[in-house]
Formats: C-alpha cells, structure tokens, sequence
C-alpha cells in the first residue's frame, strides 16, 4: 500500500476502504478521487463528482440525515475540503453517527498541474475538525492504520474525520460515467427502490 | 423584532410565514437548510419546532445547494432558505443541479430591491434574479402577501416534478424596508 515515495498509495487505499463494504454509500470529491473509487470498482452507492468544488461533505452530510442508518462516506482530496472549510462546523454541530470525512492529502492541486495547498504549508486539517467539534478523529500515514480507519467507517460513532497522507503521484485516468443523472438516479435507486423513480 | 436590528421581519398579523410552512408540510418537505434571514425568521421557528423536519443552519448558502444534492441522494425533499445575498454564494454549486438533474427549491427574501435602508444590499439584491436565471434557475417574484404561498408552491412543484433549480424571490415590498425614524 505503499508508494515509492513512503507515503500512502491513494488508490490502495480507496481499494482497502471500499473493499466489503456492504451498504455504506460513497461520494468522491472531484479530481483524482473520483477516480479513484472508480478505478477499484465502479457502483451504485458511489457518486463520483465532477464538479461542486467544496461541497462533497454538505452532500454526505444531506444524505447521512436522509439515512440515518446506512453508512456515508466522503472521500475527497486536500483542495476541496479546504473549499468547503465551514462544513465542518455545520456538520458537528448536527451530529450525524453515520457519517465519515475521509481527505486523501497530497498536498497539492492535482488536476491543475500539481500546485502546492494549503496543507503543504502546515494547515492542519484534522485540527481544524477538532476545533469545529468532530470528537473523532485520525490522521493517518502508514498501511498498518489503515483497518483501524476502515472500521471507524461502520462504527456508527460519527461524526468522524481523518486525513491520509498520502503520494502526490497522479494515478492512470478512469473517469466514472460523464452523464450525472445516471450516477444519481442509480444511486437513488439502489437506495430507495424502484419508487425512486416515481416519487412525486 | 429588536428595534436595534438593521432587518425587518414580517409583521406579526401577516400569514404568509404560516403559509408557506403548510406548504413545506404537504410537499412532504423533510429537509430544511438555511443562513437566517430576518424575513424567514417566524417560518425558521416553525420548522425548528417540528420534529419531522431536519433543519441544518449553514456556514454559507452553497453548503445548501450541497445539502439538497444529497438529501435528494437519500430520498429527502429540501428546501434552502436565504436572504438576496447568499443567492451570490451559490452560483457555482448550483451546477449540481444541472449535472444530476437535482431538484433545488430556493425560498429567497429580498432585499436591496425596495426602499433600501443599507447600500451593502443593493448590488446583489439587484443581481439575484439575473445571477439565478444566468445559472439556468426557474425564478418567480411574489411581491403581494397574496402571491407568496401559490408562488411558493409552484416553486417547490416545479423542481421536484422536472427536476431542476427553481426558486421564489419574496419582493422586499411585502416585508418592508426599516426606515429608522424617517417614515
């Protein structure tokens, strides 16, 4: 799971993450996660987004309130979490168990032609979840943390965040389906049924 | 209201805030996701007080667009509540919408548009529909206490029957400008 670098591999790690992973629904932030969850397995309950830069974690959060049973999970990348910072107040303050902040830091802008973040500069991600009351946290570096950051996903003990560090390489492109009802309404379906489709 | 706040709510006497949180009860509206505004305030209340209805306060008005993204992943129906200016905050989020074909219902309060008391006001209370209609927003104004809750209602029908952003713009005439002695 390890890179040339030392640093985490960031698909190995989307793999581990969605690996058995039952009911648990997942939103990509756009970018190189969503091409990630689409490299280790393109499915229903992911949404790998194209754009609404900063909003990957107020969509976990809309639907963890929705179902508040199932597992969500928001992986995204350094530049879009620090987009949609205030999030992390909005979302302590409600509380959901069932949902869980994955950042997959690099450090760096990935799609723009590797530009340095803020987190290359030492802002200090799971500090600022902490500071906006996220009482579960971790940061993560090494392969041997990682099943302990799978399990905090279907602990139920949310609101949880964690930052990976991770390789700043850019990974082979696989794009997940261009077409954005499709991602939505398959989801949608895979959750509510086929009334999903005629709800009024 | 504080007579020291520079908003005006809605007079006590005035039924529309009542209205149009009916309407939210049968659409079966059971997220609501808001940045307070002053004329929102006695509708914010009632929601907060209903137990079938998730009401998240947001950092910024995009959070929201975000918010009914994914409440709509869920299977929830959501309405975002703001004032003229939060409009502004929304823009690119509202791509969301079009890329998924998402239902958006937005309940905007004006103000900068009638009898401003505040210049900060204007520029975007100026801009709201045109910004909304620029990112392809269904925009209906309601500028009579009479027009808001069919307003409202077609807003709310609009998006989650065709599936897109759509949103009523409450004129500042209905709710009023605070004069500050100089009536």
């Amino acid at each position: 799971m390890l890179a040339a670098s030392g640093k985490l591999d960031r698909r190995e790690l989307a793999r581990a993450l969605l690996a058995d992973r039952g009911e648990m629904v997942c939103i990509a932030g756009l970018g190189a996660p969503a091409w990630d969850i689409t490299a280790v397995g393109d499915h229903p309950l992911n949404l790998p987004l194209w754009g609404g830069m900063g909003g990957a974690a107020m969509i976990g959060l809309g639907l963890a309130l929705a179902q508040p049973s199932r597992p969500v999970l928001v992986l995204t990348g350094d530049g879009e979490m620090l987009m949609g910072i205030g999030a992390l107040a909005t979302i302590a303050v409600k509380k959901p168990r069932n949902l869980s902040i994955v950042v997959q830091d690099n450090e760096h802008y990935g799609e723009t032609g590797m530009q340095e973040t803020a987190t290359r500069h030492g802002v200090d991600l799971v500090a600022m979840a902490r500071g906006a009351g996220f009482e579960r946290t971790m940061f993560v570096t090494k392969p041997e943390e990682v099943p302990a950051l799978k399990a905090a996903l279907h602990a139920g003990e949310g609101p949880f965040f964690a930052v990976a560090k991770i390789d700043e390489a850019s990974k082979k492109l696989v794009l997940p389906p261009r077409d954005g009802s499709i991602i939505q309404n398959r989801m949608r379906e895979a959750i509510l049924g086929p009334a999903a489709h005629h709800q009024l | 209201m504080d007579p020291n706040a520079i908003d005006k709510a809605p007079d006590a006497a005035a039924s529309w805030p009542d209205q149009i949180f009916d309407l939210l009860k049968k659409h079966e509206i059971r997220q609501v996701c808001l940045v307070p505004d002053a004329g929102h305030s006695r509708l914010i209340k009632r929601c907060l007080a209903d137990n079938s209805i998730t009401v998240t306060t947001l950092t910024t008005e995009e959070e929201g667009i975000a918010l009914l993204q994914g409440a709509w992943l869920g299977g929830d129906k959501g309405v975002l509540l703001m004032q003229s200016s939060g409009v502004g905050n929304c823009i690119n989020m509202l791509s969301l919408s079009h890329i998924h074909r998402c239902p958006m219902p937005m309940l905007v309060t004006m103000r900068g548009d009638f009898g401003e008391f505040n210049p900060a006001q204007v520029p975007m209370g100026n801009a709201t529909q045109a910004v909304l209609e620029a990112m392809g927003t269904i925009v209906k104004r309601a500028d009579t206490p009479e027009d808001i809750a069919p307003t409202v209602d077609a807003t709310i029908r609009m998006a989650f029957n065709t599936f897109r952003p759509t949103a009523t713009l409450i004129g500042q005439r209905v709710i009023g400008a605070k004069t500050f002695g100089k009536d």
